[in-house]
């Protein structure tokens, strides 16, 4: 007879069990019946957030498609367990079903606490907590202006975080006298304000909300003390209370703070019931966090196939990047340990603030607090406990001159627990690749779990792989893909070389098969940095992705955009003018980039050569925005206009646009330009950062925005126009010629063995003796310089691509269109778009997919 | 099953796609390195534009390939299936050149696929 268990609550733990009975064989003898109270299947709670940053519910789930179609799982969507009857060993559902139970996990999770003030629920009063109430969220916050949040703690904050994004002005209201007051000490507290601050939030602390209050249509929240603050909407963040409603009313025993009491097997006090997750309490304690969950449901697991094994507890740490700050707690993060000391290192401007927990003798890491760069946290959470050998202050301080840099994964022992998440080891991610034959990080996460969950371990994890793979003697292979052997680097020295001009020959001599989308566009780039012929010339324009193919850059719809460049962000009334006509007479959508110009959007194919001929007679370029080549350098207005510049800092970004546009490179580079201090330009978010000094100019290489944000570091200081120039130029070439495909110069620099002074060495002290070819690439690339849109315009060969139909070049593409948005016009979504003519295609529904 | 005329061959770029407008439906036409033709919808079922016929192409092992120029998935070319994702499909046509024509026509059955 096969047996039944009954999963009563499909959130994140509910699915873990279910996952676990697969995998470890239960369902050979078991069928279970999952009731879940929410329409759709269980999804990453811990990712909520980042569904206001376009993640979809779909890609939110945790539940591969098909899992449920095995016949011994039986998941009841939208259908909540009414009640348990823990003698007749039955449930009942919301529909009405009764379903006989042999074993029976309650993991109902937990409801937000809304404090039982006056006012508090209504319109415009929410929680924080499912797919639902983001939904509602956005609706509520559609066309509003400001919000507030109540409660200060890791959840208030992302909340807060989502209001933010969604245009709200928003205000966090904290009771106690900090922020995150569970996770960080006083000081740690006011780091994190400082920072959340400086992102436009504001705070209120010690702030106890007493009544919200429905004044029109707006609401008006009372305090204790101090001015009311009018909102449009509140979210109540202020704390889980376990769902253990279903519990109590079938007479099972319940915790005094609330939780379904369970023992060390997390049974509860009814044969054969159990409970895991924010709905237990267990081993004294209710843990809103999702690792102790998933510990518990395999101990259920276990117990259920006849193991002994037992949760006794959890580690608490957390680590968190809220709204772009990090914050992290771990161990003893409140120095409790009798004889504990702690070590205190803060910078409260720059927001920084990092604390380590340490044993009486100072030995032994106890555990800590991080806030602002919490860079550090994957290596030190599993080091509490240990010894730490040499000086504390190396384990959180960035490398100093003279001493050694930081730690390195390698430091940690064996049996270290990476990715606490999973409760997965260094020594099984080790084994997984020395034994399992892991390569890289999605192999490791595939095999044993690690870094699936909150992500935070991940950074270790591949430090662990590439140091792995190094003992083992096994190099990552550098081939771009199935058509090349060669890396681009290789690629690029081959061309150069023997002069390689054509795909054809470059394919014949070193490739196979037909080539991809991966090491055409390579060797497009390749040829252009090394002869600077037009990209669309000889066989190359069959290589070029379409932004290079189109000289402008697709968008969702398959229109384009156009960008005139605009060195140095330094703009004439006359262009803008000419800007300003074109982009009317064309209709184009008008928006100021990131980048210190102005891009023009819906441009269709035909459209490209009539609006850059306006654009290209007014005297303008291409700004080349679709290819991997310089974009901007910003500038801001320096010493000519600014009462604190030291330098000409515009003058110096237009002559450093001019001279390096058009250069293709391995990925695209931007540059900034500060005229002092001050940093107005952000040159240090650059690829190249200049910021002027008394003195001259000092250099930064290797910045970034973008997914891994990075601040450059000083490369020279103090020096002249001249030698910036000619050392800018040496860094630039080199990168072009050995960085690998796609890679910016963080990546690169940080790749080469000796980093930032192999490249010192090589450019400035010329110990390769590469400067004079490095140099003379530079001249020959600033010589035959021409702007690709003026020879494609008077090129009838070039011109011929840009035409919608080949049997109806008059014919504009008619899927497209537009709906004014703000004056202007934005892409048809697809229900507001005309049926277009034709038969009804048979393709399945359109899906949203992130590149 | 009909033929419509298109273009002349030599309109056609070699190793790129262009596209047509074919009784009010579009179609990416290839001419690849071989000389081989192939017509595809020019719908890229992954964005719902209609771009197909602006991807790079190439092989994926012997299959002839066309990536997508919007989130780059590889489709054959021959058959129209996604190969990194088997479960989308672009509609195949069938093309010939006829006099110095290149031709197209639907095929019927592929509506049921
Ligand atoms: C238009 C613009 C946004 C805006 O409305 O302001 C923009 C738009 C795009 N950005 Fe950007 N980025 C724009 C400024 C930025 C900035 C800010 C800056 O330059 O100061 C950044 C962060 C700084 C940086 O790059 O380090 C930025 C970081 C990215 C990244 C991430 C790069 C990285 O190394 O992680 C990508 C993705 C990529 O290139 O692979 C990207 C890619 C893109 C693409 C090309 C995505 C695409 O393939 O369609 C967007 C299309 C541009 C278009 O159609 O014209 N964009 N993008 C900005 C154009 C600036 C310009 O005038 O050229
Ligand atoms: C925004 C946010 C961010 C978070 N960030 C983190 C983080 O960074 N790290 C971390 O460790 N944790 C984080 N958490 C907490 C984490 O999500 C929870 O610990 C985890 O989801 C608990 O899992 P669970 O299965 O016990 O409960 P849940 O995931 O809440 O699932 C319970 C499910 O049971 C359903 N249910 C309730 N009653 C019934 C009934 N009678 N019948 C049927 N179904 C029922 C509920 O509808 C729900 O779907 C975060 C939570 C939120 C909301
Ligand atoms: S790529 Fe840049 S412009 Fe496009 S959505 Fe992302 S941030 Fe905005
Ligand atoms: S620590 Fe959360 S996924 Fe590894």
């Amino acid at each position: 007879m096969r047996k039944t268990l009954v999963v009563v609550g499909h959130g994140m733990v509910g699915h873990r069990l279910v996952e676990l009975a697969v995998e470890r064989g239960l369902t050979a003898e078991w069928d279970v019946v999952v009731h879940a109270a929410e329409s759709v299947p269980a999804y990453d709670r811990v990712g909520l957030s980042s569904w206001f940053r376009g993640t979809t519910s779909a890609e939110l789930s945790l539940v591969p498609e098909g899992f449920f179609d095995a016949p011994e799982l039986d998941l009841r969507l939208g259908d909540p367990v009414v009640a348990v009857d823990v003698d007749a060993r039955t449930v009942t559902s919301a529909a009405g079903t009764v379903t006989p139970y042999d074993a029976l996990v309650l993991a109902t999770g937990s409801t937000a606490f809304v404090p039982p003030v006056p006012g508090a629920t209504g319109p415009g009063r929410l929680v924080y907590r499912t797919l639902d109430d983001l939904e509602q969220i956005a609706a509520a916050a559609a066309g509003k202006r400001a919000g507030a949040v109540v409660g200060g703690g890791l959840l208030g904050l992302e909340a807060a975080d989502a209001l933010r994004s969604l245009g709200l002005e928003t205000t966090v209201v904290e009771f106690a006298p900090r922020l995150m007051p569970v996770q960080v000490d006083e000081a740690g507290g006011q780091a994190l304000r400082r920072l959340v601050e400086g992102l436009g939030v504001r705070v209120r602390t010690s702030a106890s909300t007493q009544a919200v209050e429905e004044t029109g249509d707006r609401l008006r929240m009372v305090f204790a003390e101090g001015e009311p603050l009018e909102v449009d909407l509140v979210v109540f963040s202020a704390g889980i209370r376990p769902d253990d409603a279903l519990a109590r009313a079938a007479g099972l025993m319940t915790a005094e703070r609330g939780g379904v009491l369970v023992d060390e097997a997390c049974r509860a006090s009814a044969p054969d019931v159990y409970a895991v997750g924010e709905c237990a309490s267990a081993a004294g304690r209710c843990w809103g966090l999702v690792a102790p969950g998933y510990d518990q449901a395999a101990v259920v697991v276990d117990r259920l196939l006849g193991g002994a094994s037992s949760f006794e507890g959890a580690d608490l740490s957390t680590k968190l990047k809220l709204m772009g700050i990090d914050v992290a707690s771990f161990g003893d993060a409140h120095a409790e340990t009798a004889g504990a000391l702690e070590l205190v290192w803060a910078d409260p401007v720059a927001g920084d603030y990092r604390k380590l927990v340490v044993s009486d003798d100072t030995r032994t890491l106890l555990g800590g607090i991080l806030v602002g760069d919490a860079s550090a946290y994957p290596l030190l959470r599993p080091m509490c406990g240990t010894e730490i050998a040499g000086n504390p202050a190396d384990l959180v301080l960035p490398a100093r001159e003279g001493q050694p840099a930081g730690i390195g994964a390698a430091a940690l022992p064996a049996s270290a627990q990476v990715c606490s998440c999973r409760d997965v080891s260094k020594a099984e991610i080790c084994s997984a690749v020395a034994q399992g034959g892991c390569r890289d990080v999605a192999g490791v996460k595939a095999c044993t779990g690690a870094g699936t969950v909150c992500g935070s371990c991940v950074g270790l994890v591949q430090d662990l792989v590439r140091s792995e793979l190094d003992a083992m003697g096994v190099s990552l292979s550098t081939a771009l893909c199935e058509h090349f052997d060669l890396s681009r680097a290789e690629m690029f020295e081959v061309v150069r070389v023997k002069g390689i001009r054509t795909w054809s020959e470059l394919l014949a001599e070193h490739g196979r098969g037909r080539g991809c989308d991966i090491c055409k566009p390579t060797a497009a780039s390749v040829f252009a940095s090394v002869f600077n012929d037009h990209v669309l010339g000889g066989d190359k324009g069959s290589l070029q992705d379409t932004n290079d193919h189109m000289l402008a850059n697709l968008q969702k719809d398959g229109t384009y955009s156009v960008v005139p460049r605009i060195p140095g962000g330094e703009v004439t009334p006359e262009h803008l003018i000419v800007i300003g006509e074109v982009a009317r007479d064309f209709g184009l959508y008008t928006k100021i980039t990131g980048g210190q110009r102005i891009d023009l959007f819906g441009a269709r194919v035909e459209q490209l050569p009539l609006v850059w001929q306006r654009l290209v007679d007014a005297g303008m370029e291409s700004g080349h925005a679709y290819g991997k080549s310089l974009r901007t350098v910003k500038s801001c207005v320096g010493s000519t206009w600014c009462r604190y510049g030291v330098q000409d800092s515009t003058t110096l970004a237009i002559e450093l646009e001019l001279r390096y546009r058009g250069l293709r490179s391995p990925h695209k580079v931007k540059m900034g330009v500060s005229g002092c201090a001050r940093e107005c330009a952000e040159a240090r978010s650059k690829d190249v950062g200049i910021i002027a000094t008394e003195n001259g100019w000092n250099l930064y290489v290797g910045g970034n925005g973008g997914f891994r944000p990075r601040h450059a570091d000083l490369f020279l200081s103090d020096v002249d126009t001249e030698t910036l120039v000619r050392i800018t130029d040496r860094i630039l070439m080199l990168y072009v010629f050995t960085a690998d495909r796609l890679q910016r110069t963080a990546p690169w620099i940080e790749g080469m063995e000796g980093g930032l002074e192999h490249l010192r060495a090589v450019v400035v002290d010329d110990t390769l003796g590469l400067c004079a070819e490095l140099d003379a690439a530079m001249a020959r690339h600033v010589e035959t310089y021409r702007d690709e849109w003026a020879e494609t315009l008077a090129d009838p060969e070039k011109l011929a691509r840009f035409t919608s139909f080949v049997n109806a070049p008059e014919v504009p593409d008619p899927s497209i269109a537009f709906v004014p948005e703000r004056g202007q016009i934005r892409p048809a979504r697809p229900d507001e778009k005309p049926l277009v003519a034709g038969p009804v295609l048979p393709i399945r529904e359109l899906r949203s997919v992130r590149a | 099953m009909t033929y419509r005329s298109i273009c002349p061959y030599a309109r056609l770029p070699l190793d790129r796609g262009v596209a047509a407008l074919v009784d009010g439906e579009q179609v990416a036409v290839f001419r690849t390195d071989g000389d081989e033709l192939y017509a595809v919808s020019n719908l890229d079922p992954f964005s719902g534009a209609m771009v197909m016929s602006r991807g790079i192409v190439g092989s994926r092992g012997d299959r002839p390939t066309v990536a997508s120029p919007v989130y780059k998935q590889v489709f054959d070319l021959a058959t129209g299936v996604c190969l990194d994702d088997p479960t989308v499909r672009l509609r195949v046509h069938d093309v010939r050149v006829h006099d110095g024509i290149v031709e197209v026509a639907f095929q019927t059955e592929a509506l049921s696929a």
